[in-house]
C-alpha cells in the first residue's frame, strides 16, 4: 500500500521526473538483469532479446584474437591539455578521472595480434573512456596502426565505438579526421585490407572519417551509425523520425554497410574475411 | 596608428611569416616569435572579446558569400550542378572557371541573402548530395590538371532524417579522402563560418587559409554550451574556451595563412575583400604550381598526419 505524499518540493515542480536509473548489468531492452559472470560469459549480449551491451575494449581483443597473441602498440601516447580548456571542470581533471576509472590511458587500444593464426592490426575503441570521444591521441594511435599494418604487410582491423570528436581540444580534434583519413589513404595505396566494425554507438566526427573508409563494413545490432544523432535531428529539424532512425538496421538498408554481424559470430566473420583477403 | 591598426599590421606580418613553407607550424624564427609575443601582448585583455567579434562577424548577414567572390574574381565561369545520382544541392555551389588566366576548379558553401533563397539553400549545410558533387567536379580537376579552390562557409552539414539516410558521414569522409588523392594543387580558404565536418568535407588542401574574421571550429560555440555548460546561452564562454578564431587555429598550425579583411570586416567593402581574397589565393597557387603533382599529394598527407598535440 502506498502512502499518500506530500510533494515540498518547490524548485523542482515542473522539472521532468528524473531518468530511471538502470544498473548497467539490467538490459534496458528487456529487463533481464544479470550477474557480472554471466554478461561476461554471454559477450554482454542479453540471452534473452538479444541487446548488445557495450563490450570494454580488452575484452573484446581478448574475444577476437588468438590467447595471448596481443601485444599493444603506442601505449605510452596519451592526451594533452593544447587548449588549457576549462568548462565546469578542467580538461585534465576529466582526463585523469577518465584514466582512473578505465584503466586505460585513452579511448583507444592499438596493437598486433593473431586471430585464428592470421596475423592483423587491431585499432579497437572504448566508449567508457570519456564518450570514446577523438581528439589528438586517437588520432595517432589510429594512424601508427596503419603504419604498422602497412610495414608488417597484415590487414587492419578497427572496431569503433565514439560520440565523436573531443570538443576539449577545439579545432584540434577536428583535424583528427583529416589525419586519420591521410592515414587510411596510405593504407589504401599500400593495398592492405582495412575490415571496420561498428559498434554502438559510431557517430559524428568518427564516422565522418576512417570508420566509414574501410574495405568491408560490419555493425553490430541495434548500433547507432549516424553523424548527427536523433536527438540533435529532432532538436534542429523537428522532423519526425522512423522508429530505426541511425540503427545499424536502418544503415544496412539504405546501403552504408556491408552486414550486421551478431557478437558471437563476428570471431568467424572476420576468419573468414581475413581468408579471402590472405 | 590606434591599437586596432598596429594589430591588423602585426597579423598580416605574421601571416606573411607563417606563409613561407620553412616556417609553417615551427617557430625557429626569432622575428616570427618576437612578433607572436607582441601579438599575445595586444590582445591579452581582449582576446576573449575578440573572439567573439570574429563569431559574430564571421556570420554577418552582410558577410560575402562565396558567389560574391566568384562574380568578382572568377572569369568564364561555368556552374556545374548535380552530383548525378540524386540531386543538385544549393548549399555547395561547384563550377570551372578562369582564375588569373587559369582554369580552376572551384568549390564553395553558399549561403542565402533573403528568406527564400536561405532556405533553398538550407542555409550553407550540405546534405551528402553536395559533397558527391563536389567529389564529381574533384574528378575532372585531377583528370584535366585544374587546382582546386574551395571557398568555406557553412554552419556545419546538415541534420536531417533524409540526409542521415543518404549516409552523410561517409560522404563527409569520402569527400576528405578524395582530397587527400588529388595531385593539383588545392588552396582552400575559410571565408565565414568552418562548421566542424561540413568545413573540413573541402578544406582537406595544400594550403588552408582563413579570413581575419572567420571561425573554424568542432563545434558551434552554441552546441558545445549546451553540451559542456548545459546552456545554450553560454556560447561566450565556450567560444573563448575553445579559441575558433584564425590567429588561435594559426599558432595551432591547424592553418597555413591568414587573409586580411577591409577595416571592421569584410561586410563593409566587398571589392576590398574579393581583392584581398584574389591576391592570396594567386600566390598560394603559384608557389605550388611547379611542385609535381606526387609531391604535392606526399606533403599534404604529411601535413595532415603532423597536426595534433598528444604525449
Amino acid at each position: 500500500m502506498s502512502e499518500a505524499r506530500i510533494d515540498v518540493q518547490v524548485e523542482h515542480k515542473h522539472a521532468p521526473p528524473p531518468a530511471e536509473k538502470k544498473h548497467p548489468n539490467t538490459c534496458p531492452k528487456c529487463g533481464s538483469h544479470y550477474r557480472d559472470d554471466e554478461l561476461a560469459a554471454a559477450l554482454w549480449v542479453c540471452s534473452h532479446c538479444g541487446h548488445h551491451f557495450p563490450m570494454r575494449a580488452r575484452a573484446r581483443i581478448d574475444w577476437y584474437t588468438d590467447p595471448g597473441s596481443f601485444m599493444e602498440e603506442a601505449a605510452d601516447v596519451r592526451s594533452e591539455d593544447p587548449l588549457d580548456f576549462f568548462d565546469l571542470r578542467p580538461y585534465a581533471e576529466r582526463l585523469s578521472e577518465a584514466e582512473l576509472n578505465t584503466g586505460l590511458n585513452e579511448a583507444a587500444l592499438i596493437g598486433q595480434a593473431t586471430i585464428d593464426g592470421h596475423p592483423v592490426e587491431l585499432s579497437v575503441m572504448d566508449f567508457t573512456f570519456m564518450g570514446g570521444s577523438m581528439g589528438s591521441a586517437v588520432g595517432e594511435k589510429f594512424s601508427r596502426a596503419c603504419d604498422s599494418a602497412i610495414e608488417r604487410g597484415v590487414p587492419l582491423i578497427s572496431v569503433t565505438s565514439s560520440g565523436g570528436a573531443r570538443m576539449q581540444e577545439g579545432i584540434l580534434s577536428l583535424m583528427q579526421l583529416p589525419k586519420t583519413v591521410c592515414a587510411v589513404e596510405d593504407l589504401h595505396d599500400a593495398h592492405i585490407p582495412m575490415i571496420t566494425v561498428m559498434a554502438h554507438p559510431t557517430t559524428a566526427g568518427v564516422l565522418a572519417s576512417f570508420a566509414s573508409l574501410g574495405d568491408v563494413t560490419i555493425a553490430e545490432p541495434g548500433a547507432l551509425i549516424a553523424f548527427t544523432g536523433p536527438r540533435v535531428v529532432q532538436q534542429t529539424t523537428r522532423e519526425k523520425l522512423p522508429d530505426d532512425f541511425g540503427l545499424a538496421e536502418q544503415n544496412l538498408r539504405f546501403g552504408h554497410i556491408d552486414a550486421i554481424v551478431p557478437r558471437a559470430e563476428q570471431r568467424d566473420h572476420l576468419t573468414r574475411l581475413l581468408r579471402l583477403f590472405a | 596608428m590606434t591599437e586596432k591598426d598596429q594589430e591588423l599590421n602585426l597579423r598580416q606580418r605574421l601571416s606573411g611569416l607563417s606563409r613561407l613553407p620553412l616556417l609553417r607550424g615551427v617557430r625557429v624564427n626569432g622575428e616570427s616569435e618576437r612578433l607572436e609575443r607582441q601579438l599575445e601582448r595586444l590582445q591579452a585583455d581582449t582576446s576573449d572579446e575578440a573572439i567573439w567579434r570574429s563569431v559574430e562577424l564571421a556570420r554577418h548577414a552582410d558577410r560575402p558569400y562565396t558567389m560574391d567572390y566568384v562574380e568578382r574574381f572568377i572569369d568564364d565561369w561555368v556552374e556545374l550542378h548535380g552530383d548525378r545520382g540524386r540531386a543538385d544541392d544549393g548549399a555547395l555551389v561547384t563550377g570551372l572557371g578562369k582564375l588569373d588566366g587559369r582554369t580552376v576548379a572551384l568549390i564553395g558553401h553558399q549561403k542565402g541573402r533573403d528568406v527564400k533563397e536561405r532556405l533553398d539553400r538550407q542555409f550553407g549545410m550540405a546534405y551528402p548530395e553536395g559533397y558527391h558533387k563536389a567529389m564529381r567536379v574533384m574528378e575532372i580537376a585531377e583528370r584535366f590538371g585544374f587546382p582546386v579552390i574551395s571557398l568555406i562557409d557553412t554552419p556545419g552539414a546538415y541534420p536531417g532524417v533524409a540526409a542521415e539516410q543518404h549516409g552523410q558521414g561517409g560522404a563527409i569522409a569520402r569527400s576528405q579522402a578524395e582530397m587527400a588523392r588529388l595531385t593539383v594543387p588545392t588552396v582552400a580558404c575559410i571565408i565565414g563560418e568552418g562548421g566542424s565536418g561540413g568545413a573540413v568535407a573541402i578544406a582537406v588542401s595544400d594550403r588552408v587559409l582563413m579570413q581575419e574574421h572567420a571561425i573554424y571550429s568542432v563545434i558551434t560555440p552554441e552546441g558545445c554550451a549546451a553540451i559542456l555548460w548545459r546552456d545554450a546561452g553560454e556560447a561566450k564562454k565556450a567560444a573563448a574556451a575553445f579559441k575558433p578564431d584564425a590567429l588561435h587555429c594559426l599558432e595551432l598550425g591547424v592553418i597555413d595563412g591568414i587573409v586580411a579583411e577591409p577595416e571592421g570586416g569584410a561586410q563593409n567593402d566587398h571589392d576590398e575583400a574579393a581583392r584581398l581574397l584574389r591576391t592570396a589565393l594567386v600566390e598560394n597557387l603559384e608557389e605550388l604550381e611547379d611542385t609535381p603533382g606526387e609531391e604535392l599529394r606526399r606533403r599534404r598527407r604529411a601535413k595532415f598526419r603532423g597536426m595534433g598535440v598528444f604525449a
